[in-house]
């Protein structure tokens, strides 16, 4: 039996059946495997159908034998696999990595529950993106928000709990948000499938109730996405999780909300309001600008190692943002590489926070002065990841900054400040990543110093086969940027 | 806009006010409970307003009867939706009061400034 047609259905159910499954698996170490195994599947699921993208197929399914518009239809088109190769890599790298890191911070007879709700997680997240239906997105959306506020609140730490409850509070008020502007353009309309919406908007008499879903399903989106200057659950979320969780949700589930953001931006409105690719670009760019300038400049002054990364994060976010407000196919092009880039070094930089999790209880800068002498593989990994975060040629950062920069040049009258922008801000990146290594490298340590003790090998590893990914992908970047290039394609193909 | 044509909304204008209401209530209180009912209160307008577009004039509930001909029946698909969408809004409120129980046992109040200060 051949199981290519019902990839983009198991990629959902696998997890999902999987979740409640873990929680019999008792025995210490048994649920960890499970899950990681279940992580790994679900990558490869995604990997095969990304190599089967990039030769040019696309995906779609229709759940229950129920045709589209009736039934709900699942759709992986470049964009959707270049995306669900970026959340299925960070769960099952993440998980393979979280076993001795998720020991030290979750309770052992808690574990099961824990691993259940990653699952969740993931199911939720790959279900956003297969999903072709915009009701289905909500609550796949919900599912995962939910999912991830009970990992951001499992640690040990209490400042989480004030966190999750910020991020519970904005993730529910822009998933409402989305839910508004849906049920707007379902009350116009009368379906549910993106691509019967984009096809039945133009024949729409009163326009103004699709204007006002516009903005609700942005706004919406963009509180989840973090997008400046919505982005104020992030930071604290982010610094207080657990470490493993920070790595997983840092690289993949932001980006997620980005992706719906941009598709249904251009699947369903770009085409059918007229100006409203002006709009777009006006809402979006000043956003992406600022958040790019401010959260730079507080990642500068940060003094929490976690906190500054996060920071950095909202940063990026930026980048993304800037490229898909160019409503142009290079900086689309832009965008979804740097999804996929920014996922591998901040990913990177979080793991090699876990690591240093190990020997440093504090994260703050001021008390991890002279790591490198104490973890040096740690630290070594952490300055690759920021040399990419940074966009150091020969690095993945570079690859999407540069697509950035020169499709910022195409911009007519306002490129000189949007690459003054791109590159005032990566002079930032330097600071706050040059701050991470002078602390790591340069300064004297606060206690004795302690002979060398690395983290775990797993961890390690895993750490350091994102460090060179970073590398790899660097040099070689043709896998992410033919996806990119196939999206951005793909999307623009229903502008014009 | 003649009067009868803006109460003809009456539905839509009980939807805007109640989104309102909630919306503040999030905004504005300190305590955490509070913020959670009007983030209760800031769902049921939505269910509110889905319930609202899918009624037919005259339309009743969409059961084909033998014998019947020419019936006018209700959309029942924002009744299918929003009953999904409450049990997302249960399962959110759940889990909101459930973190805030541990936030009570963590820092021993539940009003937002006396935590931030806690810190």
């Amino acid at each position: 039996m051949d199981l290519t047609p019902h990839l983009p259905a198991l990629q959902v159910i696998v997890p999902m059946l999987a979740a409640p499954l873990i929680l019999l698996l008792q025995p210490r170490g048994l649920a960890w495997a499970g899950a990681t195994l279940v992580a790994i599947f679900s990558f490869f699921i995604a990997l095969t159908m990304a190599v089967a993208v990039s030769k040019g197929a696309h995906f779609g399914y229709d759940m229950g034998g129920w045709t589209a518009p009736y039934g709900i239809e699942l759709y992986v088109g470049a964009f959707g696999a270049l995306v669900l190769v970026i959340v299925t890599g960070a769960a099952a790298l993440s998980l393979l990595a979280a076993r001795a890191s998720i020991d030290s911070q979750i309770e052992l007879e808690r574990q099961p529950l824990f691993y259940s709700a990653w699952l969740l997680v993931l199911a939720g997240l790959v279900g956003i993106v297969v999903s072709a239906d915009a009701f289905n997105i909500f609550v796949f959306m919900e599912i995962s928000s939910l999912a991830s506020y009970v990992l951001i609140a499992g640690g040990p730490d209490r400042r989480a709990l004030p966190s999750v409850f910020k991020y519970l509070i904005m993730g529910t008020i822009g998933a409402t948000f989305y839910l508004i502007g849906v049920g707007m353009v379902y009350m116009m309309t009368g379906t549910l499938n993106l691509a019967d919406m984009e096809s039945r908007i133009g024949g729409v008499t009163d326009i103004n109730p699709i204007l006002v879903a516009a903005g609700f399903i942005t706004i919406g989106l963009a509180l989840k996405a973090a997008v400046f200057p919505l982005h104020v659950w992030l930071p604290n979320a982010y610094t207080h999780a657990p470490h493993m969780i920070t790595v997983f949700l840092a690289a993949c589930a932001t980006k997620v909300a980005i992706y719906v953001l941009i598709r249904f931006d251009f699947v369903v409105f770009q085409a059918n309001l007229s100006g409203h690719q002006l709009q777009f670009s006006l809402f979006l760019m000043p956003l992406a600008l600022l958040g790019i300038m401010v959260a730079s400049a507080v990642a500068m002054f940060e003094g929490n190692l976690k906190r500054l990364l996060g920071t950095s994060s909202v940063a990026q976010i930026g980048y993304i943002m800037l490229g898909a407000s160019f409503v142009t196919e290079a900086g689309l092009i832009a965008s979804a590489a740097h999804l996929f880039n920014h996922a591998l070094a901040k990913g990177g930089l979080f793991l090699a926070v876990a690591c240093l999790a190990y020997q440093y209880k504090d994260l703050r800068l001021a008390q991890l002065a002279g790591a490198a002498k104490t973890m040096p593989y740690t630290a070594a990994a952490m300055v690759v990841c920021g040399l990419s975060l940074i966009g150091v040629p020969g690095t993945a950062g570079f690859i999407s900054k540069w697509l950035l920069l020169s499709a910022a040049m195409d911009e007519g009258r306002f490129a000189w400040l949007l690459v003054a922008v791109i590159l005032i801000s990566s002079l930032m990146a330097l600071v706050y990543v040059w701050r991470i290594v002078e602390t790591l490298y340069f300064k004297q340590a606060v206690a004795e110093a302690q002979s060398p003790k690395e983290a775990p090998g797993v961890l390690l590893l895993v750490t350091w086969v994102v460090a060179l990914a970073n590398i790899g992908f660097g040099l070689f970047p043709q896998f992410p940027l033919s996806l990119s290039s196939a999206a951005a394609k793909l999307l623009l193909g229903h502008v014009l | 806009m003649s009067l009868l044509e803006l109460l003809g909304y009456f539905n839509y204008w009980v939807f805007a006010i109640v989104l309102s209401i909630g919306l503040y209530t999030v905004i504005a209180k300190v305590n955490l409970v509070k913020k959670l009912i009007g983030l209760s209160i800031f769902q049921s307008a939505v269910f509110l307003m889905y319930i609202t577009m899918d009624k037919v004039e005259g339309g009743t509930a969409p059961i084909i009867q033998k014998g019947v001909e020419n019936q006018i029946f209700s959309n029942p698909i924002p009744q299918v939706l929003i009953l999904t969408a409450i049990v997302v809004g249960v399962s959110t409120l759940a889990l909101g009061l459930a973190i805030v129980v541990r936030i009570k046992e963590a820092y021993g109040t539940i009003e937002e400034n006396e935590i931030l200060d806690a810190d």
